[in-house]
């Protein structure tokens, strides 16, 4: 078109204005994400409270950007006032059922932060393999890993993720999940899981991690003191899912310490035994805990602070686990409608879009403590190859 | 590890781990799959229990391995035409599956430092070369291959030569795959192979996959790299869904204009030489390409570059705007198929063509005036069955005419059409499939099943075994009946596909598919197939 100018002065840049400092530190839980943006005639301009509301300001600004069949990229007079529902969006990656090379890993958490997530949850070891390179054991990834020298976060790659995630607004939640879910513990840390016994003789199994020993405690001290230091978010998660007890049954020390204990037949109180003490010990080094529900379900003592995790879908209705975890005054994360390794022919989207977190009967002190949810992606199924249209 | 087919993984680590991944060998995925030297077993023992079984996809109809192992150098293998072969040197289409398999064998010719270091004395009993030799006096290097092509091989790896044996070039492509799935590297890097035998052919004739690149076009790359993978799995028919409903990418000479308006963009074109590409890519493989023109349902995009080709849709007496299936009652019509399928025959070389005919609503037939006169005059009553017969039947003899055969979906036949005694029905509708199969078969047609494997239905979990456990002669049928049934196709449609998704959907969950259309009927065991897929996936990626 000759003389028509469709579009008015053209704009030269984007004025970013954040009110406190707090560029060099870690986001949190208790981050501020809101941010003003407004766009007229010859001003752009971002404000927000926080660094971490400019990220997300900016990711909006990219997303208002259009580009004409001339090929002019322009953008409408706009106000948006914008800040999170929830403070905890979350995303699980499992790196132990299959090994995430670290590009996939940093890949996720730019798409993460296309989509406005600010937690990643990294379950990153599990039963199949131990990949996270302990400098306090380097036996467990030596012998836990898939493979020692290919499929391994070393310090260096873990402090990559962690910085690349901070630089998009992302805390990293690592997830060293215990008792059960150790398989891989054990070939690093001899004497650690529990052996099972057949009759009166060992099987050649092994179960859960031991609870019943000192050393147990030591190792999980040792272990977590280090934990701790590499991993800067207040939060970990320190799992305790899916306990099974037939190997602790099996092997007559640990009857032997049931009954010293008065813990009669229920090793329900045997997991407490042990979850509270990881508990003190996590406490102790100045970290706050996520725990999977199973924790709050078998009555383990936990401090007030503590988030549950829901996610089972059916032994309750998750709903119903949501309105009493936060009826006994916890914070709770949802997850059970969203384990998005479970895949569906269609648009399934829509079922993971539909779900109201606070559809449960409660007052509003009880909702206020549904933190926000997780996204989860299991690994069973996926590795590389498949993630990212998986997830995305 | 690797002791023995009988003890799996699992069973060597004390059935510790729960989970269903193969742990060690899914995540040593450099190339091969790792495997232990076996203890020295006496000469041509037939050794069920060697390790190299382990990696074969498909499982070949006949083999023998023993213990004894030979060694490839790199630097002195060749793979070539051996002495009394039909198909010599000129035969481009074997030099270039010999280089093609040497690059998959052995790596890109970059990392032999070939010059750098002078190539050792042989450290043991060597393997030298592969001989190829083609028997028949027609090779076939030079033609396409066709629904009858002999694709048996017969390969024997001794000191110092091995000798693949086939009727036609497509037997040696089929036996080349399973040599380099024979060689395996050891934990120094040595290049192995076991001395065996093999003897093995397909069990059915038609083994496709189906891609549709009018619900999403599907980039070159992308249908290449797929033609590759078919071709690790002997599959050797693809079934290119190339138009319909949503878009029409296939660049016509007669008619741009449905390419023009009918394709989501001029980029989302496949062009003539795209498509010459695609059908040579896939002869070099031994893969026929055929093509599929869907009519006369989904093909709202035809309308958009052919004009008064759809019929119009009307309310009451008032053409609502919209338009439905290819309006059969116009001359028009058939004069445009006419010169359409003239094209499609010649640029296709296959002798079949998918013709469809398969969801045709007849709503809007019902609702066109012009149409509901033409059903008088013809005294089809109220039964539009009979209208769309009328249509495929015509359409079935223009293709006729150009001495092309047919392949159709399986209401055409369902629908009672006049259909030539050649035509080639697809059972698609997953109820009750064995039924229809009876019901094909009986009237004397060749059948092709797709209906237990529509592989775009995806679900949570090893879905695969769903797929490799279908046998396709479940049918209540009389051996004649029963040799009618000459393939399968593994269906991934585009509705939720496209080139970001294409290749983890679709394998190697096809695999699965792949082994049940080659390998023999007793191949079922679940544990056994997962061991070899589970190397056969990592040899792949």
């Amino acid at each position: 078109t000759e003389n028509e100018q469709p579009w008015g002065t053209p704009c030269t840049q984007l004025l970013v204005f954040v009110a406190t400092p707090g560029c060099d530190g870690f986001p949190s839980l208790d981050s501020k994400e809101n941010y003003k943006l407004s766009v007229s005639e010859g001003s752009l301009l971002l404000s927000a409270d926080a660094v971490w509301g400019a990220l997300r300001g900016l990711e909006t600004f990219s997303q208002l950007v259009g580009r004409d069949e001339n090929g002019t990229y322009y953008i409408n007079k706009t106000e948006i006032v914008d800040f999170p529902r929830f403070p905890h969006r979350g995303l699980l990656l499992d790196t132990s059922r299959h090994y995430l090379p670290l590009r996939a890993i940093l890949e996720t958490l730019d798409v993460m932060a296309y989509n406005k997530f600010n937690v990643f949850h990294w379950h990153i070891v599990d039963d199949p393999s131990f990949p996270y390179e302990s400098f306090t054991f380097p036996e467990l990834s030596k012998q836990g890993a898939f493979h020692a020298m290919t499929h391994v976060y070393t310090a260096s790659d873990v402090r990559t993720v962690i910085e690349y995630a901070r630089l998009r607004g992302i805390r990293v939640v690592a997830e060293f999940d215990t008792p059960g879910h150790t398989l891989s513990w054990g070939p690093g840390a001899p004497g650690l899981l529990t052996p099972c016994y057949l009759g009166k003789v060992p099987s050649g199994a092994y179960g859960p991690i031991n609870p019943i020993l000192n050393s147990t405690y030591q190792f999980v001290n040792s272990l977590f003191e280090e934990v701790s230091t590499v991993f800067p978010d207040f939060f970990l998660h320190l799992g305790g899912d899916e306990v099974d007890f037939t190997c602790w049954k099996s092997n007559p020390k640990i009857s032997a310490f049931m009954k010293e204990m008065g813990f009669g037949e229920d090793y329900k109180k045997l997991e407490s035994f042990y979850m509270q003490r990881l508990l003190d010990i996590v406490s102790s080094l100045g970290k706050g805990y996520i725990v999977w529900q199973e924790v709050f379900d078998n009555g383990v003592k936990v401090r007030p602070d503590t988030i549950i995790h829901v996610w089972k879908e059916n032994s309750i209705p998750y709903m119903e686990e949501m309105a009493n975890v936060t009826k006994a005054g916890y914070c709770a994360l949802l997850s059970a409608p969203w384990y998005l390794n479970r895949i569906s022919y269609g648009q399934d989207w829509m079922a993971a879009y539909q779900v109201e977190p606070l559809k449960f009967e409660g007052v509003p002190e009880q909702k206020d403590r549904v933190i926000g949810g997780e996204a989860c992606m299991w690994g069973e199924y996926v590795d590389v190859t498949n993630l990212t249209p998986r997830l995305w | 590890c690797g002791t023995g087919r009988a003890m799996g993984l699992a069973g060597v680590l004390g059935g510790l781990f729960f989970v269903p991944a193969v742990l060690v060998s899914t995540s040593l995925c450099r190339g091969a799959p790792w495997v232990e030297p076996e203890p020295e077993l006496a000469e041509w023992e037939v050794a069920s229990d060697a390790v190299p079984e382990d990696s074969l996809w498909p499982l070949p109809q006949w083999l023998r391995t023993s213990g004894r192992q030979l060694q490839l150098v790199p630097g002195r293998f060749q793979l070539v035409a051996g002495a009394g072969s039909s198909a010599g040197p000129d035969c481009d289409l074997l030099q270039d599956a010999f280089r093609r398999y040497y690059e998959y064998m052995f790596g890109p010719y970059r990392r032999r430092t070939r010059g750098l270091w002078p190539l050792g004395a042989p450290a043991g009993p060597e393997l030298l070369q592969l001989q190829v030799v083609i028997e028949s006096r027609d090779p076939g290097c030079h033609s396409y291959p066709h629904l009858r092509s002999s694709e048996a091989y017969h390969l024997t790896v001794t000191e110092p030569l091995a000798i693949l044996k086939a009727d036609e070039v497509w037997g040696a492509l089929r036996g080349l795959e399973t040599f380099s799935q024979l060689v395996h590297e050891d934990d120094y890097g040595s290049f192995l192979i076991n001395e065996s035998e093999i003897h093995d052919f397909p069990r059915f004739a038609h083994r496709g996959i189906l891609l549709d690149t009018s619900r999403h076009y599907l980039p070159l790359k992308s249908i290449l790299t797929n033609l590759d993978a078919m071709a690790f799995n002997k599959f050797n028919v693809l079934h290119w869904h190339i138009v319909d409903d949503q878009s029409f990418p296939y660049q016509s000479l007669c008619f741009p204009e449905l390419s023009d308006k009918g394709a989501y963009s001029y980029n989302h074109v496949y062009t003539p030489a795209d498509v010459r590409l695609v059908i040579e890519y896939a002869r070099l493989r031994g893969i026929r390409v055929i093509p599929e023109f869907d009519t006369p349902g989904h093909t709202q995009s035809w309308g958009k570059g052919q004009k008064d080709l759809l019929t119009p849709c009307y309310n009451g007496e008032q053409p609502t705007g919209s338009f439905g299936p290819v309006n059969p009652i116009l001359n028009t019509t058939y004069d445009f198929m006419t010169k359409f399928f003239k094209e499609v025959s010649s640029v296709f070389p296959d002798a079949y063509i998918h013709l469809g005919g398969d969801e045709v609503n007849f709503d809007c037939w019902k609702s066109n005036p012009e149409v509901k006169e033409f059903m008088k005059r013809q005294g089809f009553g109220v039964d539009y069955a009979k209208l769309e017969s009328y249509y495929i039947q015509k359409i079935l003899d223009i293709v006729s005419s150009y001495n092309k055969g047919y392949i159709v979906w399986q209401e055409v036949f369902d629908n009672k059409a006049q259909l030539k005694p050649e035509t080639v029905v697809q059972v698609w509708m997953a109820n009750n499939y064995a039924h229809e199969l009876s019901s094909v078969t009986g009237a004397g047609f060749t059948a092709v099943l797709a209906a237990p494997w529509y592989l775009d239905y995806i679900s949570y979990g090893q879905d695969w075994r769903k797929y490799y456990s279908v046998e396709p002669l479940n049918f209540p049928g009389s051996e004649k009946q029963k040799k009618l049934l000459i393939g399968g196709e593994a269906c991934l449609w585009g509705e939720f596909v496209d080139a970001t998704n294409l290749t983890p959907r679709l394998w190697p969950r096809a695999s699965a598919v792949g082994e049940r259309l080659w390998s023999s009927r007793n191949v079922t065991n679940l544990q056994d197939a997962y061991k070899r897929l589970t190397n056969h996936r990592c040899r792949m990626l």
